[in-house]
């Protein structure tokens, strides 16, 4: 959808409004690609100073889920107006996806 | 295509079914191949029926028995009433939501065409050494071990089909949300058009778990993997698993579009609004939702311990409450209207004291500690024959003969109709009711014959003349159709009289680019409202302009068609390897000229741009009635 664009006929007539706009998009977006990069760092870090497994695992598994959120919501524009029902769809999905593991981990495989 | 009437070949209409992307014809090629596999489901139950007329019977053998059984399942569920419902989406989801076509007009005639070979695929197994004979849930501890190719048909006619319907799913997710007239907010539109969005939502939760179960079911067959092999460290319980995170859900995409056909016609023959609309979208909201928890009771016996069982029990009950709101505002959208009792009426008065009695039985089944006493019994199977039947057929028989005029321009004979209603209802509870008492006596599903002097014969008979009732109705019904469409007398644009929604707002059968100007929607059941002000059409939302259209497409068709010649490869390279390269020796060949197939139409598809054409405002404004014919 294209909910991004400009509803107004004279492109001009926001300019300032959208050059604003723009920046601050600019700034999140750097900002999320740097907190990217810094908690790759620190899987990396984790796992090569050879912590307790039991402390990584969980940890890595956290660092991954913050990562999926920045990417979606900071990069594929998640947090614009217009995506309510992606969201209700991506939720719903996550939501099925954990009850099925769930009881996979529970009432199959133990 | 031109609007000017002509008289055309029979070559040239098929030409033009083959390659069509308007999702009216789209909605008449499900409607026929959905019919058509409906008789012969219809069929194979009449050979179980006869077969289990009397006791200790030999009218087929144990083998060809298992076949049928396996196949009268599948067959129904998969190839007859999802098919249907999704012709009834097509031919009224756009109409009703204002849209000039679907979202995707290509990808809905692959959909259909998928299904379609998938379907021819699975039922040429009965002329290729033995079809599919596991159940029409393939359990794959029994279905590892079937003989010969019948569970490869299942799997791959299933996967191929099943790829179709996810296709078709999301299609009409798009759009429901995307191609709405203005005006038509989420809580304006028609229930018809929200229970066919939760059902696609549920299509597109629902069909990835079969896909996955089927694709592990084709490695372990095909290349000996051990994903259910016990003896190879597999769990064969991960099968039934996979196969009710779907299947349960896939129920609730039958019955849904089904509630949503009634509700229009408890509406329309009520003559008054939908009684508590905002309270019917939630419950239908949460039904889809709930689906999802509750797979396992249909594996309370498994041992899957008494925590579980108890969780997933109380999850199974609390379905009935969403259901039981929606019974309650049918029934109150009757009260007090002024009700008008035509065919689609009468089955939708009589479809809920039926489908109320499958509910109970649900509960009842539920109970997981009853449960022990009624699984794998005849109580199962009048259970899901009371809410698939009193629910999902009976729905689509209405469906039938309220949307036959919007699809075909005509009216089913009435007296007819009802002569078919009567029939099949009496057929329907003198089939299935009996089941009840059968099960709670101790006779298991999946039998092929039981003994005499234990009190079966005589209930076994009363269910099998209950079954040639509707066998008869459903011959009184295409007798119906063939009068009909011979003595073909064209009616108007609401030849109901009580029209409430968009699609009566246009001719019947509506012109191939829908609306000539988009309407405008001012509130629930838009035509209606128009009525009520004294007017006769829709206000126009839009000035009369060039209408953008898609061209016609052969390529979905052979993009199925690759599909289907590459299954045929993939299934007999077993045979091929397992002779040491002797003999099967084209196997190979013909899964790789398959696969080309459909990969190179996928390559035409995307390096080709088609851009469609666009019919323009001069011949609009001609076109006076906007017939197709
Ligand atoms: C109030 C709602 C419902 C409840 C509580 C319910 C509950 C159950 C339970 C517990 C079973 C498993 C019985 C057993 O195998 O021992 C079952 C089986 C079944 N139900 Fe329902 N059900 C409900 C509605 C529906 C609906 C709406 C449909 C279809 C439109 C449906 C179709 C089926 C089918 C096909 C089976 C048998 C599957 C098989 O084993 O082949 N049910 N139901
Ligand atoms: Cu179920």
């Amino acid at each position: 959808m294209a909910t991004q664009q400009s509803t107004s006929a004279n492109p001009k007539v926001n300019y300032k409004y959208r050059r604003n706009k723009a920046r601050q998009e600019m700034r999140t977006q750097v900002t999320s690609f740097a907190l990217m990069i810094f908690l790759t760092l620190i899987a990396f870090i984790m796992v090569m100073a050879g912590f307790d497994k039991y402390f990584v695992l969980p940890v890595l598994l956290v660092l991954a889920a913050v990562q999926v959120v920045l990417q979606l919501y900071n990069f594929m524009h998640m947090s614009h107006k217009g995506h309510e029902g992606v969201a209700l769809f991506l939720y719903t999905g996550v939501f099925i996806a954990f009850i099925t593991i769930l009881t996979f981990l529970t009432i199959v495989w133990w | 295509m031109s609007t000017v009437a002509q008289k055309k070949g029979f070559l040239s209409v098929l030409w033009d079914y083959l390659t069509t992307v308007d999702h009216k014809k789209i909605a008449i090629l499900y409607l026929i191949s959905g019919g058509f596999f409906f008789l012969v489901g219809g069929i194979e139950a009449m050979i179980i029926r006869v077969q289990l007329a009397v006791p200790d019977n030999s009218f087929v053998s144990a083998g060809l028995y298992n076949e049928l059984l396996t196949m009268h399942g599948t067959t129904m569920i998969f190839l007859a009433a999802m098919p249907l419902l999704f012709g009834f989406m097509n031919a009224v989801v756009p109409l009703q939501i204002g849209a000039r076509d679907v979202a995707f007009p290509f990808l809905n005639s692959l959909g259909f065409w998928l299904f379609f070979f998938g379907g021819i695929f699975l039922n040429l197994s009965w002329f290729l050494g033995g079809a599919p004979d596991a159940g029409w849930t393939s359990y794959a501890s029994l279905s590892l071990a079937s003989e010969g190719h019948g569970i490869d048909f299942y799997v791959l006619g299933l996967q191929i089909s099943g790829a179709g319907t996810l296709i078709a799913g999301i299609n009409f997710l798009v759009t429901i949300i995307n191609m709405r007239a203005p005006g038509m907010t989420y809580m304006r539109m028609p229930l018809f058009t929200w229970s066919s969005f939760v059902a696609s939502a549920l299509i597109l939760f629902a069909f990835p778990p079969l896909t996955v179960g089927l694709f592990l079911m084709l490695f372990d067959r095909m290349f000996g993997a051990g994903f259910f092999d016990v003896s190879m460290g597999g769990n064969t319980i991960i099968w039934e698993h996979l196969f009710w995170i779907f299947g349960h859900p896939e129920v609730y995409i039958l019955i849904l579009p089904a509630f949503g056909i009634f509700s229009e016609i408890f509406a329309t023959f009520s003559r008054k609004r939908l009684f508590g609309y905002a309270a019917m979208v939630f419950a239908t909201v949460l039904i889809g939702f709930l689906g999802f928890m509750v797979w396992a009771h249909h594996m309370f016996t498994v041992g899957l311990g008494p925590t579980a069982n108890a969780i997933f029990a109380v999850a199974t009950m609390a379905i009935a409450v969403p259901t039981g709101v929606k019974i309650f505002n049918w029934m109150l959208t009757m009260w007090g209207g002024s009700i008008k009792f035509t065919t689609p009426m009468l089955y939708a008065v009589a479809f809920i004291p039926s489908f109320v009695a499958g509910g109970v039985t649900g509960v009842m089944l539920a109970a997981a500690a009853a449960d022990y006493q009624y699984h794998d019994t005849y109580f199962v199977v009048a259970h899901f024959h009371y809410v698939i039947i009193g629910g999902v057929v009976l729905g689509l028989l209405a469906g039938t003969h309220f949307y036959w005029p919007k699809m075909f321009g005509t009216m089913l004979n009435e007296t007819l109709g009802k002569i078919t209603f009567w029939l099949f209802l009496i057929g329907f509870h003198g089939t299935f009711f009996i089941q009840h008492f059968l099960g709670l006596m101790g006779m298991p599903r999946r039998i092929w014959k039981f003994l005499p002097g234990q009190g079966l014969e005589l209930p076994n008979l009363i269910s099998t003349i209950g079954a040639f009732f509707m066998a008869v109705a459903v011959i009184v019904l295409l007798i119906n159709i063939v009068i009909t469409s011979v003595k073909n007398e064209r009616v108007g644009n609401d030849p109901w009289g009580d029209g409430r929604t968009l699609e009566w707002a246009i001719s019947s059968p509506p012109p191939f680019y829908n609306f000539k100007q988009l309407p405008l929607v001012r509130g629930l059941d838009p035509y209606w409202i128009e009525k009520m002000e004294g007017n006769t059409k829709m206000t126009p939302a839009e000035p009369i302009g060039d209408i953008h259209m898609p061209n016609n497409s052969f390529i979905p068709f052979v993009m199925s068609l690759g599909l289907f010649i590459a299954a045929f490869g993939a299934m007999y390279q077993v045979d091929w390897r397992a002779s040491d390269g002797e003999s099967f020796v084209w196997a190979l060949p013909v899964l790789v000229i398959g696969m080309l197939i459909t990969l190179g139409s996928m390559a035409v598809r995307s390096l080709k741009d088609d851009h469609g054409y666009h019919i323009h405002k001069e011949d609009l404004m001609e076109d006076e009635e906007g017939g197709r014919d």
